[in-house]
């Protein structure tokens, strides 16, 4: 293809998403908007993989069987919804093998926010109400995102994603209701989830290099800032209700922008953690690699299997 | 190192009465282990009644460059439309 002919492909694909018209993985698009999105589904589909350990963690401990049958229902969905993703992927002409590696060497990012520790039972509760809301934030406005096959991942992620928020909670609830010792404990959880909650929303408008084009190309509708604000707003009236504090002495409601006016993070901190040093980073790598390592066996003998119903059944037909 | 799971599309009744629909795709060794794969990723909340699955290689897609000629066709027979034909208004269903 001529040059023009690229540009004038482009033209057209850009006035197509501009109508708001889906784009299907067997139609042309850009390299760029094929990579752009391979990165894009992929560090979702991984953070939702990765997600699982954090809470994973909790299992075996949580305190009735109540919690324990919502936190096995939730941590099932994280899976699902990291195979939805992963499938989603795959339609732009990567294979999952591809995806898996990238993860495994540390070539493809996932959330930072999984690279805390789960130190108490509270920091379930703390999860599911702050990060899983956050990730609602974020994750909305995807359901109309121009990719066709990540729209429907998105649209089937944000019907199951509301239960998740709503069992973290009301675990605080029940921890901030509770003896003044769990109180203390939710208390805890919040003040270490708070801040890396809203770094999940990623660099500041200012610093952030891929808005403009993620907002053409409907990967974003609102700016991190905007939905960092959007999720202060809401969050803040949730803590006051169950009797937590927010661990931000600048926080205020400022009535003139109808919105709360926040402290400054600390983006060194999420740099740090960005580049691998987080607290968690290599315990998270170190069991998912170990995990996929040693179910291989697992994967070989269903393929081996497999292998020889076939051999039977096409020796049974002759 | 190990062989790949083949890649499978899972289709999904979600009631008596609706035709199966495309819900997505997975990875399996065979039919039987992507039907229970499809269970568990698909049908978390009673999403459906039936599943088929069918592995992805045995799909014949048409090509998005040729939907002018598929597709196009179509537009101009506009006979093919009850609105086409003329009759009497004293008819009010028809």
């Amino acid at each position: 293809m001529s040059e023009d002919q690229i540009k004038n492909l482009e033209a057209q694909f850009e006035a197509r998403i501009a109508r708001d018209e889906k784009i299907e993985p067997k139609d042309w698009m850009p390299e760029k908007y094929r990579q752009t999105h391979i990165r894009q589904i992929s560090q979702h589909a991984h953070s939702e993989i990765v997600g699982m350990l954090p809470e994973g963690n909790w299992i075996t401990r949580a305190p009735s069987l109540r919690r324990k049958v919502a936190l096995l229902a939730k941590v099932q969905d994280e899976a699902g919804h990291g195979l939805y993703l992963y499938s989603a992927c795959e339609t732009l002409g990567v294979s999952r093998e591809e995806l898996y590696d990238q993860l495994h060497t540390g070539k493809a990012k996932y959330s930072s926010i999984f690279n805390y520790p789960t130190i108490t039972w509270a920091d379930i509760g703390a999860i599911g109400w702050l990060v899983d809301g956050a990730a609602i934030i974020n994750q909305v406005p995807l359901c109309n995102t121009s990719f066709g096959p990540y729209a429907r991942a998105m649209i089937r992620v944000c019907k199951e994603e509301s239960f998740h928020q709503r069992q973290g909670y009301e675990i605080m609830m029940t921890l901030a209701n509770g003896t003044p010792e769990q109180k203390e404990m939710a208390q805890d959880a919040l003040n270490r989830w708070w801040w890396p909650s809203l770094m999940m929303f990623g660099p500041t408008d200012a610093e952030s290099v891929h808005t403009a084009q993620s907002m053409k190309w409907k990967l974003k509708r609102k700016t991190n800032d905007e939905l960092r604000q959007q999720f202060v707003d809401q969050t803040v009236p949730q803590a006051e209700l169950i009797g937590l504090t927010i661990p931000d002495d600048d926080l205020k409601w400022n009535d003139k922008r109808k919105s709360y006016d926040f402290g400054p993070i600390d983006w060194d901190e999420f740099w740090q953690v960005v580049k691998g040093h987080g607290p968690m980073n290599k315990e998270r790598m170190n069991a998912r690699v170990s995990a996929w390592e040693n179910g291989e066996w697992v994967r070989d003998a269903a393929v081996a299997y497999a292998d020889k119903q076939k051999e039977y059944k096409s020796k049974q037909a002759v | 190192m190990s062989k790949d799971w083949p890649l499978w599309e899972v289709f999904v009744r979600s009631k008596n009465g609706l035709e199966h629909r495309h819900f997505g795709s997975l990875h399996a060794a065979d039919a039987e282990m992507a039907l229970e794969n499809a269970r568990d990723v698909y049908t978390r909340r009673n999403e459906g009644v039936s599943i088929w699955v069918v592995e992805s290689k045995h799909i014949t897609a048409s090509n998005p460059e040729h939907n002018a000629e598929l597709f196009e066709p179509a537009q101009d027979k506009v006979y093919r439309h009850p609105t086409f034909y003329d009759i009497p208004d004293e008819i009010k269903h028809m």
